[in-house]
């Protein structure tokens, strides 16, 4: 689960984090009057949707499509820029690297105050899969893609580890201070950050802190001048507050929905719908389809806990997408029995008038009962014995393939 | 022989008298694994019946490993008691000799998971596997040693060795064993969670020093660098043949793909790297699941350990 900037921002205020003042705006009046408020010239005006590279994307009229301003986040000098800026963002499509190309609308605004920039670096708090341990990572050289520093430049990334235990040692900060080249009261500064960040990444269950750029200002001082936050949505059953922060215009509206019924659903661009058990079959069944030729119009796992509503609302999901002209099942039975999926999938077909082809294949608990239900039923089923099988049939029954 | 678990384990399962404990646990005993007891705290004392087998319920892990000499233990307890039960567990192996904790809930917060497999790795003689996996199982000539939730009639005792990040893909590669009239000695699902015990080349290297397996069937996903690494370890240290297969190449960047940990970010962990690290490795690689069986057949004839 992601957040706004400015909801990262308030939360980083409460852990001590150093951030510019600033105003969350949804008008153009509103924007005007954070000018006032705020009470400095020079002032930016961020677009706040959820993915990156806000700064270096495009804003388009929904309506029309043409090209409305370039740059997400706009340095404002004057009450006039403002005006024209936000005019320009609120309401607009903002198109980034990171939105693909039908990019999001933007309804949410931060209006921050200015500050002097002597230097960009770049921060990021995140979880070591290898190491299996809470990684802080650090570069001189911020505002820029971390992964292209990465590539061609990668001495200038500094990381240090936290202890299980102990958590993140002074002296480990102080030394990544040091690889900054941050000295006195600005190091001072980084590695109470680094502190005040860590305790809020534990304490609020993150998956991620990154601040691209945090900046050394004119006077040495270190402000998080941006802040990207995902939250470990497997803790959220312990943190009530993100009902309050959730945006849910960010999200998928049917992800949302088949989330609510315990069906994992991802949507693509194919025309082949995939209906599945688990989310490593489900992985598969797609790259098979891909394989024999076919392009899966979405993932979709069912979960262990399946039943026949869910297996309805799920055939629903995927006939939702107009892409859509036939679809594979792939089931292979474990706690979930192949039998009542071959009932499910008579009762939703007949419910929603399914009129593309279905493939079915049915493997381990009860499949050959499964497989006699569908084929005694009077609804045209093909029914298949392996998952190759299964996706050749498919991507012959829609006339694609190679 | 098999590896970690055999006909002779003694399973507790914790969270006994819950739903999910209960069904799982019946369907254990049903394949003849030997279930010696389970804990849910508050319930000590009581009996659970499992099938028309009755075994006693304990409140502490610590309790039940040493009235009962138990050396496996199976969670099916909700997400948010779950790290503190790998904890519990953790501690009652370490002080009776060792054992293996099989953690198959779903969802557990990382950073949870994070403090529990540092708990778990200060104690030399106990392993984890999982959380979110569907468990181990060492099929035996009837019945056999099923901790976990895979359905245990797929399966026969045989000669290869399955390590897997997925549940009903494992099944599947189950399956195409058995189409090839090969059975397995041991099947492993790790689980597909960000931070979680055991890993691909704790189970390879396993795999490697037990002397019934003779070739390794490897499932992997898209997310983190864990195949990458066990490619290299394949290839330094493996001396039976591996397969593999990757599940994600149609995954599109910066979606989570149901488990937590399948997730392609930064442009890292795509499925084309990892079946080409896979390649450079000499792991037999099958790029569709339902040709597992094949690739498989072909990977024993080469080294000698079939005819056709």
């Amino acid at each position: 689960m992601n957040i706004h900037e400015y909801q990262a921002k308030e939360i980083f205020r409460e852990f001590g984090v150093r951030v510019l003042e600033g105003v969350h705006c949804r008008s153009v009046s509103e924007a005007l009057a954070a000018y006032d408020s705020l009470g400095s010239k020079v002032v930016a005006v961020k677009s706040q949707i959820h993915a990156g590279g806000r700064g270096k994307g495009t804003l388009y009229d929904p309506e029309s499509g043409d090209e409305i301003m370039k740059g997400g986040v706009k340095i404002a000098f004057s009450k006039n820029d403002v005006e024209e800026f936000s005019r320009n963002i609120c309401g607009n499509l903002l198109v980034t690297k990171q939105t693909g190309a039908e990019g999001k609308i933007v309804s949410n605004m931060y209006v921050e105050s200015g500050c002097d920039i002597d230097h960009e670096f770049y921060l990021a708090i995140l979880v070591d899969r290898d190491r299996k341990s809470i990684l802080v990572m650090a570069s001189t050289e911020g505002g820029v893609d971390i992964e292209e520093v990465a590539e061609n430049n990668p001495e200038a990334i500094h990381k240090i580890w936290a202890d299980s235990s102990l958590g993140l040692l002074e002296e480990d900060c102080a030394s990544l201070s040091k690889s900054l080249g941050l000295t006195g009261d600005s190091s001072k500064e980084m590695i109470e950050m680094l502190g005040s960040l860590y305790r809020m990444f534990v304490e609020r269950d993150c998956s991620m802190i990154e601040i691209n750029p945090l900046v050394r200002t004119k006077t040495g001082s270190m402000v998080a001048l941006d802040a990207k936050v995902g939250l470990d949505e497997n803790a959220n059953f312990r943190h009530p507050w993100r009902d309050d922060v959730r945006d849910l215009s960010e999200e998928e509206d049917v992800e949302i929905r088949a989330n609510d019924l315990g069906l994992s659903y991802v949507k693509l661009d194919g025309n082949i719908g995939c209906l599945v058990n688990g989310a490593g079959l489900a992985m598969a069944s797609m790259d098979v389809i891909k394989l024999y030729g076919g392009e899966p119009a979405n993932f979709l796992d069912i979960g262990g806990g399946a039943t026949r509503e869910s297996i309805t609302a799920a055939f629903q999901i995927i006939l939702e997408d107009e892409n859509v002209e036939g679809i594979l099942v792939n089931i292979f039975g474990g706690i979930i029995r192949c039998d009542m999926v071959a009932m499910s999938v008579i009762e939703a077909s007949k419910e929603l008038g399914l009129e593309v082809p279905l493939v079915v294949r049915f493997s381990g608990t009860n499949h050959e009962e499964g497989k006699a239900i569908l084929d005694s039923g009077e609804i045209s089923i093909h029914t298949v014995g392996s998952l190759s099988e299964g996706a050749r049939k498919i991507v012959d029954l829609i006339g694609g393939g190679n | 022989m098999a590896i970690w678990i055999n006909e002779e384990s003694k399973i507790l399962i914790q969270g006994i008298t819950g739903k999910q404990g209960t069904f799982h646990g019946t369907r254990m005993v049903r394949y003849n694994t030997n279930v010696v007891g389970g804990v849910t705290p508050g319930k000590g004392g009581q009996e659970v019946d499992l099938d028309g087998h009755q075994v006693p319920v304990f409140d502490s892990m610590m309790e039940a490993v040493s009235e009962t000499g138990a050396d496996v233990s199976a969670i099916y307890v909700p997400a948010r008691f779950a790290a503190a039960a790998i904890h519990e567990a953790a501690e009652a192996f370490n002080e009776n000799g060792g054992g293996l904790i099989v953690c198959i809930t779903e969802g557990i917060p990382t950073l949870d998971m994070i403090r529990a497999v540092d708990k778990v790795n200060e104690f030399e003689k106990v392993r984890l596997i999982g959380p979110n996996c569907p468990g181990i199982i060492s099929p035996g000539l009837n019945g056999g040693c099923k901790v976990g939730i895979m359905p245990a009639f797929i399966h026969k005792k045989g000669r290869i060795g399955i390590v897997s990040k997925s549940g009903t893909l494992t099944y599947e590669a189950v399956a195409q064993t058995m189409s090839v009239d090969e059975g397995q000695t041991t099947c492993v699902g790790i689980g597909g969670d960000p931070v979680s015990g055991t890993g691909f080349i704790d189970c390879l290297s396993a795999f490697e020093e037990d002397p019934d397996t003779v070739a390794v069937v490897m499932i992997g996903e898209i997310g983190g660098s864990a195949e990458e690494e066990a490619a290299e370890w394949v290839c330094d240290n493996m001396s039976k043949p591996v397969i593999g297969f990757v599940a994600g190449s149609t995954a599109p960047p910066g979606k989570r793909m149901g488990h937590a940990g399948a997730i392609i970010s930064g442009g890292k962990g795509t499925a084309a790297e990892k079946f080409a690290a896979f390649e450079k490795a000499g792991i037999h690689v099958a790029r569709d699941p339902s040709e597992i069986g094949q690739v498989l057949v072909g990977a024993l004839i080469e080294a000698g350990l079939r005819e056709s």
